[in-house]
């Protein structure tokens, strides 16, 4: 067992009087593919901002390798540089190309020099496959393009833990692969991933654990092997049996051997 | 404070003179421009090449230059081409054909948002041309203007309040009349700018209730100008 | 008066007349920007605030908002009319402009904010690098109609004894006896200011313009 790099201990979010999750507990290992499934609504898009400090959780801490990132006087900016961020909708600036796009964090918050974030983001496109597309605008390439731009955009910051949020789920069925083979390629590299899709063929594929949330709370998890083929609860089967249907029988049915 | 608050009580009743001078004002110039904005659309949108021409060139002038050219044009110009017109005219005919150049492109977006299948679809039963826009066009562009049209009246009272310069005795000449007497500039303005205030935001009030009543569910323009 | 004289004594009129819309127009944009920001992301104070700012000042004739800041500019520092009228231009601008750079700002989306801030950006920094970069290539259409209502409201500060275009007419016009001819000329060169203003903002427009934005 690796060191954990991300703890989160009794996370609780409230809008008002509505729980949007409860009492979470989750650590991370260093290198591991984690995905979050279950119905929406349930408060999994809200713990991924959760974990990014964009939305404020109400109570319990989060913690980056050793530190507490949850804390008063914590630096939002600074936790933010660690943790990269992938949006369903893409969420490219609108107004810079591709290059643009993902060398903006290097010289305006890491305040590298022009020359070494123009060769850093470059190398980043080509991570993802894109280095042809670098001088093209947000409005002229494909969802998956614009969504692998926005992958390259978060890794220039050499971030500890990546944040998937959905990241297929805006997209057209013929451009989802690109997008999976983009965030397979990084979890083979051993980039740190927690993931919320509805993919189930890239979670049993390439989680190393799943974790099935719903209705606020974390109702199991454990490995793809496990949740998908024996799992505890009943609520699980019955998310996993809905899920199976609405996108196709096949998915399940490979790998089990 | 008190100054602003002195004047505004000893000479509300000459304000409240020159305000319904200025509501005057409004609503005719509002009228005028109604009907030759009305008219101007049409023309725009439909008339043969040579009216269109005309039309473009008559909103892309009074758009285009101060109103208080238009209007010193009007009083001081026309009596050496022979018109000579009072004040209280001038002050209506620069503020009617100004105005009709801005209703005209509210006209026209709404006459351009019910598109050419109406105008087929009329044809298609027989009507002329002419026909199919006085009995099929304009009855839906008269109410799908009114949201963006309901911005002029409030814009043209606000426009009135320079006519005072050739004496017409609107608020504004009140307000001047009131600044000589007390020597008090400052606080004889603000005291009008509070009647011009209640008086937009009166007209607000009532445009936005006409509004609310006039809205068909579901039969309204992409968007409302802001 | 002959051709010659009477050009440049029109001229110079024009160049009074740009003058007062060179000062006015980036002053306003300057507060109006300034309290955009203020009213998009400030506190709620600051909302109500820069608000009520918006919804006095242009429901007030321009003309009398003049008159009011001109007489307390010029009573409280010593300037010229042509001063105090272009600043208080500015500012009866600055609300209209705000609510232009206000309705742009928040056009863009609220995900792009976001955005910026997950790769680390502080608020200032997206709205610096993010934010305002695609304000203002929204704003600009709007801006140009606004530029050439500055131009046509510099007729106003005639009022205040500014010797622009509108009271070189006038006093042509007098010594002349030849109002229709002297208005005419008046009213083309605003035409010409607008004509080229807009035209010209088009042009920046176009070429800002980011390819097959949505």
């Amino acid at each position: 067992m690796s060191q954990p790099i991300l703890t989160i201990k009794n996370l609780t979010k409230k809008y008002g009087e509505n729980v949007v999750f409860h009492d979470i507990n989750l650590s991370v290992n260093e290198g591991d593919t984690i995905v979050i499934i279950g119905p929406s609504g349930t408060g999994k898009s809200t713990l991924l901002r959760c974990i990014n400090l964009l939305t404020r959780s109400d109570a319990g801490e989060i913690w980056l390798d050793d530190k507490e990132i949850t804390c008063k006087e914590c630096d939002e900016d600074k936790v933010r540089q660690h943790i990269g961020m992938v949006f369903q909708n893409f969420l490219l600036f609108n107004h810079l190309t591709a290059l643009e796009n993902v060398r903006l964090g290097l010289t305006r918050v890491k305040h590298m020099n022009p020359a070494d974030a123009q060769l850093k983001a470059m190398q980043e496109l080509e991570r993802v496959g894109l280095q042809d597309r670098a001088g093209h605008y947000p409005g002229q390439l494909s969802g998956g393009q614009q969504q692998r731009v926005a992958i390259a955009r978060a890794l220039a910051m050499d971030p500890r833990v990546m944040l998937f949020d959905e990241p297929t789920s805006a997209l057209d069925p013929e451009l989802i692969g690109e997008v999976l083979e983009v965030m397979r390629k990084l979890a083979l590299e051993g980039m740190t991933m927690l993931v919320v899709t509805h993919e189930m063929g890239f979670a049993r594929e390439v989680a190393d654990r799943i974790v099935f949330l719903e209705k606020g709370s974390i109702v199991e998890e454990g490995s793809p092997n496990d949740l998908f083929y024996h799992p505890k609860n009943e609520r699980t089967r019955e998310f996993l049996w809905k899920i199976t249907e609405l996108y196709g029988k096949k998915d399940t049915e490979q790998g089990n051997g | 404070m008190v100054s602003w608050f002195n004047i505004f009580r000893e000479y509300l009743p000459s304000f409240l003179q020159g305000a319904a001078v200025t509501l005057e004002l409004t609503a005719v110039g509002l009228l005028i421009g109604f009907v030759l904005g009305l008219g101007l659309a049409v023309a725009r949108t439909y008339g043969p090449k040579w009216l269109r021409v005309i039309a473009i060139g008559y909103l892309e002038l009074f758009r285009g230059t101060p109103l208080l050219v238009q209007l010193f044009l009007i009083y001081y110009g026309l009596p050496s081409l022979g018109l000579t017109l009072s004040q209280t005219l001038s002050a209506y005919l620069a503020l009617g054909l100004n105005s009709a150049a801005y209703q005209a492109e509210y006209f026209r977006g709404a006459i351009q948002s019910i598109g050419e299948s109406q105008m087929t679809a009329g044809r298609a039963i027989g009507l002329s041309r002419w026909k199919t826009i006085w009995y099929v066009i304009l009855p839906q562009a008269l109410r799908l203007v009114i949201p963006a049209w309901s911005n002029e009246p409030i814009s043209l009272l606000k426009t009135t309040a320079v006519v005072f310069l050739i004496a017409v005795q609107d608020l504004m000449a009140k307000a001047k009349r009131a600044a000589t007497d007390t020597y008090d500039p400052i606080s004889s303005y603000l005291a009008v700018a509070v009647v011009y205030l209640v008086m937009v935001f009166i007209l607000n009030e009532v445009l936005k209730y006409l509004e609310r009543k006039s809205r068909i569910p579901g039969f309204e323009m992409e968007s409302k100008k802001t | 008066m002959d051709v010659a004289s009477f050009l440049k004594y029109i001229a110079s009129g024009t160049a009074y007349t740009i003058a007062v819309t060179l000062i006015a127009l980036p002053s306003g944009l300057v507060i109006g920007t300034l309290f955009a920001l203020a009213n998009v992301y400030g506190g709620k104070v600051i909302q109500r605030l820069t608000a009520l700012y918006s919804t006095i000042m242009r429901g007030l004739p321009p003309i009398v908002l003049l008159f009011i800041l001109y007489f307390i500019v010029s009573g409280s520092i010593n300037l010229s009319p042509f001063w105090a009228g272009s600043i208080s231009l500015g500012i009866v601008t600055s609300a209209y402009q705000m609510e232009i750079i206000r309705g742009a700002i928040l056009s863009v989306s609220g995900g792009q904010m976001m955005a910026a801030r997950a790769i680390g950006m502080n608020k200032i920094q997206a709205i610096r690098y993010i934010i305002l970069p695609q304000t203002v290539r929204l704003a600009i259409p709007p801006w140009s109609n606004e530029a050439a209502i500055v131009i046509k409201d510099s007729s106003l500060v005639y009022a205040l004894g500014v010797p622009e275009i509108l009271r070189r007419a006038q006093l042509i016009s007098a010594s002349t006896q030849e109002p229709f001819l002297a208005f005419t000329a008046a009213a083309l060169i605003y035409f010409i200011l607008v004509f080229v203003t807009n035209r010209s903002l088009d042009a920046l427009e176009r070429r800002l313009r980011i390819p097959a934005n949505p």
